[in-house]
């Protein structure tokens, strides 16, 4: 695939033209050049993930530029803030930010609120809390490895992360009561305390999921047909990464061993061991598709790890010691980013003295890995767009806030 | 048959039409069972039950369906070209039938005897492109039309490891004719085709197996129908009993080309155990035995494996199987020339 | 680098593009510059050795009331691991500010979303149209003044 490498070694770091003007493939020349067609892969589409619209302008099979667009799902998110009364009132709705993983936008927001409260929540608290977080990384990349095995045609995988998904859910419904958008975090503690055979349960469960990622490996990940799809298939370099501001497996992906859980620690993540996976170019080259889902198995071995040291420290407290009864912080602003299943993400919040914020800006971290899509997607083909954009794992509803 | 039904009824017309419908009566429940047989395979393959509740495990649900897409609305889309869109599922079914013409279920019945069947199989299903293309071009879907030519390609171009590996049992029987090849392999199991001149005409089942997917547009070659990428491929635009006549032949092509590899390497219509269970209506138990665990072969596969892409697809088609297809006939020809 | 020696070296080199700051007391301590000198600021942050801030967290706009409107810029640089923020203010009937679309990559759609949510113009960007709201929608949403409208494209609005 000549056209490929050489589009990808000229074009990436000096293109500035983000906008609709397509690129040209050099090496195709005049005469061969036939008519570029515009193909939409519309806002349904089984493979998109949810509402996204791409706009592929395609000769051939070859994809000559990409352009996403997005909204389809914007629900005025950040207007909302602005008017709720109170600030443990915004939970609910930085739920359904990203969806899949609704306890680590919790998370994320209860300590941009702390901080700027100047408050701090007991130790079981934040124990419970990095658990969730956790079960929330391995649902999410459970999800993440079941689509894309689907997108590449393999249907089975999938049904087998539903099945290993349910018991962590059970776990979280027996705790909170709900399956997939939980207003558990809240701000200075949780709503509900565990249940008493919390720990048990969380035990058995990783005993029982450690074989199953084994099992994973054997039928998807090392499959050979698999591996020609996705190793050597939408190489992102690590500067352009960085660039992009990428973050979470995409950017440990392409071999910048860089987590915030280790390089910027928040909560009490600096008591644990655990080991950050990067991608190592083994099947392809660094930075392919290959390496980003990869980065995400070993990501979930790693979350399992942390999750049992956590379990076994579990301190007694009471988890509504500290919840404030009313949230009322001094005029300031904070910025807290925490690191997600999906990547690096931020809160900015910004109070003026009142009861409701002024200001709450998220920085999703898939709306910042999708910007660097038409970067990696320019001279691959058709299905390769379907391999990288499964690859990036985008959740809309983050996006579009 | 065709003697026996001539002495009764005395209008050939009348006899050649009968014995022409004969594969349907075994193609359409054939193509119901398959569907239910194909969702309990992957639902167990997969941990789950799939359907359960229509009549015993699900055993009706394809009635059901049926019934269900008898009843849809008839829907064109307005930009489509009608008369080819309408025609398309006809063409396509009727190459996969016309298959059926020199498949011989028995050692009794035949539809059609003549002695280059093989060459006629071969021939007649190139048939189904035809109509794959008309699909895809008349759904004026762009979609549909990515679909419809990835499907030609990918068919027009693993006839050839096909022809091929085909080749390499004419070579060792000497005939084009299907119930010739049936009765050279009568006795033991071990007269099999798959188990003479090993390993070569072994190496040659797995060929032309392999190809034979692509032929039918299964996993892992199923890129014209690739739901993920092109959401349904030529047959996006169809809906109701379009959609049920296009799947139909999908599933009566799959039986085609198993039953040309049961004729070719697993002994047809003979029984493994000699003359132990053998006759004409043996046979019929015989041959489609084995041309069911080829379909339960094809099925386990499409569960199993993800797809390749286009461009995969064809690499390995001419690159990987002609190039041993031709190994695999340079050396059954010197075997037959030594042992000469 | 503390945020006091980088605003020293920030006021050293660009003089009085460098107006407020608020460095101590709060958990991110924030430098106000100039909107028409935020590109050559930009760049001398991420280029300079002991700067490199290499990564731009977030680019967010905001609507200080009174007829201002504000960019906020987080940066965070990989390799030394501090962070600054930068502030611009600018008034609402001419909101234009330098885009650092060129310098990091990350502003691209931000500032596709600072203009579609506020209004706030930015200067060298290449592609600057709305991204969440529809490409027609009239009004800046999340402006503090902004009234819905009643009707789009003939649907009503409001609820």
């Amino acid at each position: 695939m000549d056209v490929t490498v050489a589009v990808h070694k000229e074009g990436l770091l000096a293109d500035v033209d983000a906008g609709r003007k397509p690129v040209t493939i050099p090496g195709l020349g005049r005469a061969l050049r036939a008519e570029e067609m515009v193909i939409n892969m519309g806002p349904q589409h089984p493979s998109t993930h949810g509402v996204l619209r791409l706009e592929l302008i395609v000769d051939g099979e070859i994809v000559v530029d990409v352009i996403p667009h997005i909204g389809y799902l914007h629900r005025c998110f950040e207007k909302h803030c602005e008017h709720m009364s109170n600030y443990q009132q915004v939970v609910p709705y930085v739920d359904r930010l990203d969806y899949v993983a609704a306890m680590s936008n919790e998370f994320g927001y209860a300590i941009a609120v702390e901080k700027l409260l100047k408050i701090q929540v007991p130790e079981r608290v934040e124990h419970i809390r990095v658990i969730m977080a956790e079960f929330s990384r391995i649902v999410s990349h459970l999800i993440a490895i079941g689509t894309y095995g689907l997108d590449m045609g393999a249907f089975t995988p999938f049904l087998y992360c539903m099945r290993d998904r349910e018991h962590i859910l059970d776990i979280i419904e027996e705790t909170c009561g709900a399956r997939l958008l939980y207003n558990y975090m809240w701000v200075g503690g949780l709503s509900h305390d565990v249940k008493p055979n919390f720990q048990e349960k969380t035990r058995a469960f990783c005993k029982y999921f450690r074989p199953k990622i084994a099992e994973l490996n054997e039928l998807l990940s090392y499959n050979k047909i698999f591996i020609e799809r996705t190793a050597g298939v939408g190489i992102l370099p690590p500067e352009v990464a960085i660039n992009y501001g990428a973050s979470g497996p995409v950017l440990r992906g392409s071999g910048v061993k860089w987590d915030l859980r280790k390089n910027d620690p928040y909560s009490i993540y600096n008591r644990f061991a655990f080991e950050i996976p990067v991608g190592k170019g083994i099947k392809g080259e660094v930075g392919d598709c290959w390496d980003r889902y990869m980065v995400r198995v070993h990501e979930m071995e790693q979350s399992v790890n942390i999750i049992e040291q956590a379990v076994e420290q579990l301190p007694a407290g009471d988890v509504q010691s500290a919840i404030p009864k009313r949230i009322r912080p001094e005029a300031g602003e904070v910025y807290v980013r925490t690191e997600t299943p999906k990547g690096e993400l931020g809160f900015y919040v910004v109070s003026d003295g009142t009861q409701s914020p002024y200001r709450v800006k998220v920085r999703p971290p898939c709306f910042v890995n999708l910007s660097a899509v038409p970067a990696i997607c320019r001279g691959s083909m058709i299905a390769d767009v379907v391999a990288i954009l499964g690859s990036i794992d985008i959740v809309l509803g983050e996006i579009d806030r | 048959m065709k003697d026996f039904l001539l002495n009764l009824l005395q209008n050939e017309i009348l006899v050649y039409s009968m014995m022409a419908i004969v594969p349907l009566v075994w193609v359409i429940p054939f193509a119901l069972f398959a569907v239910w047989w194909e969702r309990k395979i992957s639902a167990h393959m997969q941990d789950r039950l799939g359907p359960m509740r229509t009549g015993w495990h699900g055993a009706t649900q394809t009635i059901a369906d049926i019934l269900k897409l008898i009843m849809k609305e008839d829907i064109i889309p307005a930009a489509a070209d009608s008369k080819l869109f309408k025609l398309a599922p006809y063409v396509v079914f009727g190459g996969a039938y016309a298959a059926y013409a020199v498949v011989p279920f028995s050692a009794a019945y035949v539809g059609s005897e003549i002695n280059v069947g093989l060459f006629y199989f071969i021939s007649i299903s190139s048939v189904v492109v035809v109509g794959l293309l008309m699909a895809g071009w008349a759904s004026n879907n762009k979609w549909s039309l990515y679909g419809a030519l990835r499907s030609a390609a990918q068919i027009v171009s693993y006839e050839i490891p096909v022809a091929l590996a085909i080749l390499a049992v004419v070579m060792v029987v000497g005939t084009f004719d299907l119930q010739g090849i049936n009765q050279a392999q009568s006795g033991m199991f071990w007269h099999w085709f798959v188990f003479q001149k090993f390993p070569f005409l072994f190496f040659a089942l797995i060929i032309y197996f392999t190809a034979s997917l692509a032929e039918v547009n299964r996993t892992p070659f199923d890129i014209p129908e690739a739901e993920s990428e092109l959401v349904g491929g030529y047959h996006t635009e169809y809906g109701g009993m379009r959609f049920a006549l296009l799947f139909l032949s999908e599933y009566s092509n799959m039986f085609a080309v198993s039953a040309i590899a049961t004729t070719l390497f697993l002994g047809g219509w003979n029984s493994p155990f000699g003359n132990f269970l053998s006759g004409p209506w043996w046979g019929v138990f015989w041959f489609l035995s084995k041309g069911m665990a080829f379909i339960f072969v094809q099925m386990w596969l499409r569960w199993t494996l993800p797809r390749l892409r286009v461009d995969q697809l064809m690499y390995v088609g001419w690159k990987v199987l002609i190039p041993f297809s031709f190994v695999l006939i340079l050396g059954v020809g010197v075997w037959m020339l030594a042992v000469q | 680098m503390i945020p006091q020696e980088i605003y020293d070296t920030l006021k050293g080199t660009f003089g009085e593009a460098i107006l407020e700051s608020k460095l101590d007391g709060v958990p991110d301590p924030w430098i106000t510059i100039a909107p028409e000198r935020v590109k050559d600021i930009a760049r001398f942050l991420r280029d300079d050795e002991r700067m490199q801030f290499d990564a731009l967290m977030l680019l967010t706009g905001m609507d200080y009331t009174k007829g201002r409107l504000g960019v906020v810029y987080h940066l965070h640089s990989m390799k030394w691991n501090h962070k600054i923020v930068l502030k611009t203010v600018v008034a609402a009937e001419q909101p234009h500010v330098q885009s650092v679309e060129a310098i990091w990559k990350t502003a691209n759609w931000h500032e596709r979303e600072a203009f579609d949510m506020y209004g706030v113009l930015f200067d060298g960007h290449p592609d600057l149209r709305r991204i969440l709201m529809p490409d027609d929608w009239e009004g800046f949403p999340l402006r503090k003044d902004y009234q819905v409208p009643e009707f789009y494209n003939g649907m009503k609005v409001p609820y």
